[in-house]
């Protein structure tokens, strides 16, 4: 079995372009990435498209728009983790040695506010039982409550986000904040402020995965990669089931996840050099920092204080500013991040470079549920 | 009887509701995996265990986590701010996402006794004008329909 790699990446910014389409988006992705691999569009043997709400043959009407049909192209959707579910499969089509080099891509355009799903039935939507920030806030007093996180932290998390955030051309929120600002914004659903609650909105990001050998030196290895789903019974899970049971013995997806893709990679959370995770919301980023195994159930709050998860710290968590300064197209939000950590491993992110960065990871966890972990070498 | 054909209560067989009003909410049980769960289910969804019985659940609980809904969602046409929040029923340790009769969440405590109820939900065309929900209602058509939706309120008694 042979192995792959990121040869090429692309993206267009993520935010509101009222004149363009997602496939407009998408192929705009698609040709920077064949571009930054300097690979015949020719040679792509199969293309895979992340998206949830792209609808019927999403993925064809961009590739036809860039007379790149032919091979097969096949729809992924898995919620905020569609992204990794398309790279998981173009990186085993790649090391079963089914085809040499396979196109990855994500599109969305996001209604405003609330995500309003097919997920749930017209009487759960009636009844009020379905809107995502709730859900967030009940797991976010959780995490308060159990964690000895405090809401100022959730406000701290947002800050170190948002600061990344101003450096990065391809993200939509672009200015500074602080905690007293993020505990001004409204409250959304307590202990929920506005702030703290990423932006559903539109953009595409598009990776070519290629068999190592072939990579060449900018080569970014996939060293391991795992999509995962719920087990039953917890009530906060991304299933949003309407009741649970006591779930402290459940292990959440993105913990199965992490675990398959540090295997693989033969790693553990102490080797990596920079992260990207969910940062749906503020209390996600810090659930997802010890459901990953990047530091103990609430110890957050310590790292936030002294940097350590700020560009410049021991270990950046979403040096691209996160979906808190991206926000969150979601077919397209798990391979900016691939897009983000493929440059910094290629030393090519300008003022967000973190230095000396060879091993990365890439966390997405959302409605299925479905997590997804990425682990990059170079 | 109502005049016009009703559509039939997609609650009909989470929620029974009495002629006096009380209303019980309608899970399972499987003794082979020795757990409750709502909706009732075919399998057990912990352990797909065939052997699932009906189970009429508690109707009182205790506060696990709540939070409070301020802005209208899409497919919503209820008063806001409500209530959201989890119950664990008294006996069987089942958590249920349930709304609450109190919308102001520094109203609440950790633990406390919870009892079921029951609120009456309009259709989302039924409420004020929302930017959010805008014209994709096109395809529910039993919009206008109430919705008996159970609910847990402070017990206080």
């Amino acid at each position: 079995m042979s192995g792959a790699s990121i040869s090429g990446v692309g993206m267009h910014p993520f935010g509101r372009f009222a004149d363009r389409t997602a496939v407009d988006l998408g192929a705009v992705a698609v040709r920077a990435a064949i571009a930054d691999a300097g690979i015949d569009p020719g040679s792509i043997g199969a293309s895979f498209c992340a998206t949830a709400y792209g609808g019927v043959a999403a993925g064809h009407r961009v590739l036809g728009r860039l007379a790149m049909t032919g091979g097969p192209i096949i729809d992924v959707e898995a919620g905020c983790a569609s992204g990794g579910a398309a790279l998981q499969l173009a990186t085993q089509a790649v090391e079963s040695g089914r085809h040499d080099a396979v196109l990855v891509f994500g599109i969305e355009k996001m209604p405003r506010g609330v995500i309003r799903s097919s997920f749930f039935e017209p009487w759960q939507e009636q009844a009020g039982l379905h809107p995502a920030p709730a859900y967030f806030a009940l797991r976010a007093q959780r995490l308060v409550r159990e964690q000895g996180i405090t809401k100022a932290d959730l406000a701290a998390l947002v800050v170190k986000n948002r600061a990344h955030g101003v450096d990065n051309p391809d993200a939509m929120f672009r200015s500074a904040v602080t905690v007293e600002a993020v505990l001004s914004s409204r409250v959304i659903c307590e202990p929920l402020h506005l702030w703290m609650l990423c932006s559903p909105n539109e953009g595409a990001a598009a990776v070519v995965v290629t068999r190592s050998a072939s990579a060449g030196p900018r080569g970014v290895r996939v060293a391991g990669i795992s999509l995962r789903s719920h087990l039953p019974g917890s009530v906060l899970g991304e299933d949003s089931p309407l009741a649970g049971v006591d779930d402290l013995d459940i292990v959440p997806p993105t913990t199965l996840a992490a675990r398959d893709a540090y295997d693989a990679a033969g790693i553990g959370p102490d080797d990596l050099d920079i992260v990207e995770c969910q940062d749906t919301d503020a209390a996600r980023e810090l659930m997802v920092w010890s459901e990953l195994g990047l530091c103990a159930p609430g110890d957050q709050p310590g790292l936030l204080a002294d940097g350590s998860a700020g560009i410049g710290g021991r270990r950046p968590v979403n040096p691209s500013g996160g979906l808190l300064s991206k926000g969150e197209p979601l077919g397209a939000s798990a391979l900016g991040q691939v897009v983000e950590l493929v440059r910094q491993l290629r030393d090519e992110s300008g003022v967000r470079q973190v230095g000396g960065a060879t091993t990365a990871l890439a966390h997405v966890i959302g409605r299925g549920a479905n997590a997804c972990v990425t682990i990059l070498q170079r | 009887m109502p005049a016009a054909a009703a559509a039939p209560n997609p609650l009909a067989r989470l929620l029974r509701v009495a002629g006096d009003g009380s209303a019980r909410l309608l899970g399972g049980y499987s003794p082979t995996s020795g757990r409750h769960h709502f909706p009732r289910s075919e399998l057990c969804p912990y352990t797909g265990a065939t052997d699932v019985e009906d189970a009429t659940l508690p109707s009182t609980g205790r506060l696990w986590l709540w939070t409070a809904v301020t802005a209208r969602p899409p497919g919503y046409g209820g008063p806001v701010p409500y209530g959201f929040g989890v119950v664990e029923l008294d006996g069987i340790g089942l958590r249920i996402v349930t709304r609450l009769t109190e919308a102001d969440p520094s109203a609440l405590r950790e633990g406390q006794p919870m009892r079921l109820t029951t609120e009456s939900l309009p259709g989302a065309d039924g409420g004020t004008d929302d930017a959010d929900s805008g014209a994709d209602d096109a395809d529910h058509g039993a919009d206008d329909a109430e919705l008996v939706v159970w609910a847990f309120e402070p017990d206080r008694g």
